[in-house]
């Protein structure tokens, strides 16, 4: 889909280059992520395949054809962009900043209109809120949202996107990473992602591409990039803790059948059926669910001695913090150290229960693989 | 939307109706022959023609140039002059108006035309500086949101950089025309006429009532002009 | 619209004339020697001219003492009283809109010809920017600094003398400097009614046809202004916080 040969830059005033002889090919449907230190050239590699940096050298194929004798203006508008610190339009609404590509593209008024809230539901903004709001009343994960979906918006088969979630927290970026890999499991676009954070490349990625120096140290699936290191630079970058990265390539979904937990009980249970399960139970808690199977809350050791009341439903106390299946281990691992607990409980969208992960099983995954 | 309405024009009428009482009132009771000659209707539109002819044809050149000057100046190949120019333009700014006026008349003689020319020249100042400043700061990475999106660098200009550095504009222009109202009562000196003219009579004359007529007439002037000027300001950003 | 154009294109040869007099020498039409003729009569005149802007200076200084005094004590006040401050800065916005001679206007009929009517229409002029920036430098001051002081005891006598004057500081002569370089534009035509100083050449000049003296004064002030503009934009970099823990 994309391939890069032999491209270079040299920054005018420069004597060092800042991409130097890069050879990169990108497979349909793939999310390749550039990933390196600062000052790498990864931005800069990204940036000249939407040609806002003109190469020094080399060629850009896209499709097989020669990017570099194409017009900019319209290979541009076919390529999707996420900038770094989302750069959107301020003067503008939602919807406005949204339809920028298609308004470039001249598109009827209303096929744009109903792309635009196609696109903001997809990423999970409602556009009956949203619409009409500006930039600057929205927070940051809302923000980014909306980049995506501008980029989105025109269907292009190929997106350029520059530490994205870059400018959020850890627990929203986690949140909008899961959803981008979601909407990129049905979309199944042709990424290039450029950050600089190993973590976020393990998990995004089909393929990573390290960069140093403005040179290409290893293009390689993030399992290979973890169990074979090129260099000694590659591996001090994924770190000495491999193993424990392994918990980003792999989903909750994936481990949840395979753990053993005592079924959940419903609130209005017995308290002295609860109360032997909880003795059973290795985290010594037991989830307690509505009829609709709706996560109402858990009950530990020492909310029986707390509390009174004959129903489960009395002792019940508030989880702080739950995950969806689709989340990786190491989101498991990150609210279990958030909220101090040795086990976080899975829900799907509509907050009902799926089981739950506990520490002990993210230990023997780790042990299993390494 | 009748309300609005009056919620804007409100405060101006009421200005306009205690000037025009004062007048009135004045015309028709003067104190002695002298104000009498001196004072009459017939005067006061004249000088209220004169000082809105020179307002409204310096200021409007004042807009044109400013805002393309601001515009070309910020574009990449113009931009180094842009820089050297915004210091000129602070220096240029410091200088009095009175001493602008004199320098000019020293040059170029007495008349309207002279006064126009010199305020034009003074009243481009905040606004060619306000929309380079506006254009140049807008944030760099809007640009290029823009650009990798693929808009033409006219598209850019007209969609993007000129509606975020409007407000910017706007304030340079509400400079301009607070300076200007100010400036253009000095135009009497330099034979350039307006509401001036007014004051400088009374003064010589030493007749106060002659000299508060014009004073008020020139402070109404330019406290509505801001005024409606500040009510535009507020309307144009509803983003920020 | 051709009388502009005509406008424009004397204004460049004068200009230009202007330059190169000195080189040139006596054959160009134009105004023959109209810097030369400046030139001499300053030189002959020095003694005058130095007196009148002494005099200017004297009518901006002693304004300015008494304009921060009144603003900042006023800006002080309404920092305190949300409220109030609207109106007072409302008011004051409008005071520095009026044209500066329908201000020296209205003061004849109160205060008569000379220097006192100089004196008070530039204090309310300069009224504006010194209030308002003592408020605002005075509010935008970060709330965790004054709880600080609030939490360690410190009664609001001395967090204002300690902690949010000195903080504010720099805003407030960013303040005192617009005012300054206002007063002295409005000071010349101040001595239209008689204040005094160096817009008295200027004024003179004009009703004499007298031209190196109008020049010799306007040039004057405009020194004076971009003297004193840079001199406290200087003074306000010394006098700002950062500026004096930079130099050690």
């Amino acid at each position: 889909m994309i391939k890069l040969e032999g491209l270079s830059k040299v920054f005018p005033g420069h004597n060092i280059p800042a991409v130097k002889d890069l050879n990169l090919e990108i497979n349909e449907g793939d999310v390749c992520v550039l990933v390196g230190p600062s000052g790498c050239g990864k931005t800069t590699t990204m940036k000249m395949i939407n040609r806002l940096y003109e190469p020094t050298g080399g060629k850009i194929y896209i499709r097989g054809e020669d990017a570099l004798q194409m017009n900019p203006i319209k290979l541009r508008l076919d390529i999707g962009y996420v900038i770094q610190e989302i750069g959107l339009f301020p003067h503008m609404t939602i919807e406005e900043n949204i339809a920028t590509v298609p308004n470039e593209k001249q598109w009827p008024k209303d096929e744009t209109k109903q792309k635009v809230s196609e696109v903001m539901t997809l990423v999970g903004l409602d556009p009956k809120v949203f619409k009409d709001r500006y930039p600057s009343a929205l927070s940051g994960g809302q923000r980014q949202r909306v980049g995506v979906a501008r980029a989105m918006v025109s269907d292009p088969p190929i997106m350029l996107m520059d530490e994205p979630f870059g400018a959020v927290d850890p627990i929203t970026r986690a949140r909008l990473q899961n959803e981008f890999l979601r909407i990129q499991e049905r979309m199944g676009k042709t990424i290039v992602f450029v950050t600089h954070d190993i973590d976020e490349a393990i998990k995004m990625s089909d393929t990573i591409a390290v960069m140093r120096e403005g040179e290409l140290v290893q293009h390689a699936t993030p399992s290979d990039l973890l169990s074979a290191p090129a260099d000694e630079f590659v591996s001090n970058l994924v770190g000495r803790n491999r193993s424990i990265k392994r918990l980003h390539l792999i989903r909750i979904n994936e481990i949840l059948d395979e753990v053993d937990r005592a079924k959940p009980a419903s609130e209005d249970a017995k308290i002295g059926e609860v109360e032997k399960q909880i003795e059973e139970s290795d985290i010594r808690s037991v989830i307690v669910v509505d009829k609709d199977n709706k996560l109402k809350g858990v009950i530990g050791v020492s909310d029986l001695k707390r509390k009174s009341g004959e129903v489960a439903g009395d002792y019940c106390q508030d989880v702080t913090d739950t995950i969806t299946s689709d989340a990786t281990l190491n989101d498991a691992l990150s609210v279990m150290l958030e909220c101090g607990e040795g086990y976080v409980a899975v829900v799907n969208e509509d907050d009902q229960y799926e089981g739950t992960i506990t520490l002990g099983d993210l230990l023997n995954v780790v042990k299993e693989e390494g | 939307m009748a309300r609005e309405i009056w919620k804007w024009l409100g405060i101006p009428l009421i200005m306009i109706a205690i000037a025009a009482v004062i007048v009135i009132y004045s015309v028709n009771n003067p104190t002695d022959s002298i104000v009498a000659r001196m004072l009459t209707y017939e005067r006061v539109f004249r000088v209220i023609r004169e000082h809105m002819g020179l307002l409204l044809v310096s200021m409007t050149g004042a807009i044109i140039v400013g805002v393309a000057g601001g515009i070309m100046l910020s574009r990449p190949s113009l931009y180094r002059i842009g820089r050297v120019m915004e210091t000129f333009v602070n220096i240029g700014q410091t200088v009095p108006s009175l001493a602008v006026l004199a320098l000019f008349y020293t040059i170029l003689g007495l008349g309207f035309n002279v006064a126009v020319f010199a305020l034009f020249l003074y009243s481009i100042l905040p606004i060619l500086r306000n929309t380079f400043a506006g254009i140049d700061g807008v944030e760099h990475n809007i640009i290029e949101a823009a650009r990798g999106m693929g808009m033409r660098p006219l598209r850019i200009l007209t969609k993007i950089e000129l509606p975020i550095a409007f407000p910017i504009i706007v304030a340079g222009i509400r400079t301009a025309i607070v300076i200007n109202v100010g400036a253009a009562t000095l135009a009497t000196f330099i034979g350039g006429g307006g509401l001036g003219d007014l004051i400088v009579t009374g003064l010589s004359v030493h007749r106060d009532m002659i000299i508060v007529n014009g004073a008020v007439i020139a402070a109404v002037t330019a406290i509505l002009l801001d005024y409606l000027i500040g009510k535009v300001e507020e309307r144009v950003v509803r983003w920020a | 619209m051709e009388q502009i154009i005509g406008v424009t294109g004397d204004l460049f040869r004068t200009a230009a004339n202007l330059l190169f007099l000195t080189a040139q020498g006596e054959d160009v039409e134009y105004e023959p020697g109209l810097f030369r003729d400046t030139v001499d009569w300053i030189s002959r005149r020095s003694d005058m001219l130095l007196e009148l802007m002494l005099e200017h200076l004297w009518l901006v200084i002693l304004t300015l003492i008494i304009a921060v005094v009144i603003s900042v004590t006023v800006g002080i006040i309404i920092s305190y009283y949300e409220s109030f401050a609207q109106t007072v800065l409302g008011v004051c916005q409008v005071l520095m809109v009026i044209p500066s001679m329908a201000m020296l206007a209205f003061m004849v009929p109160l205060f008569g010809i000379g220097f006192t009517t100089g004196v008070m229409a530039l204090v309310l002029y300069s009224l504006l920017p010194i209030v308002r920036n003592t408020y605002t430098g005075i509010r935008e001051l970060d709330p965790a600094i004054v709880e600080a002081a609030k939490g360690m005891g410190m009664t609001e006598r001395r967090i204002l003398f300690k902690i949010k004057i000195p903080l504010a500081r720099p805003v407030i002569m960013a303040g005192v400097r617009t005012a300054a370089v206002m007063m002295i534009g409005i000071a010349a035509i101040a001595a239209y009614v008689g204040a005094g100083g160096l817009g008295e050449l200027i004024f003179s000049g004009i009703s004499r046809g007298h031209q190196p003296m109008i020049i010799a004064g306007a040039i004057g002030v405009s020194i004076i202004a971009i003297a004193f503009d840079y001199l406290l934009y200087y003074g306000e970099k010394r006098f700002s916080v950062e500026g004096r823990t930079k130099e050690g």
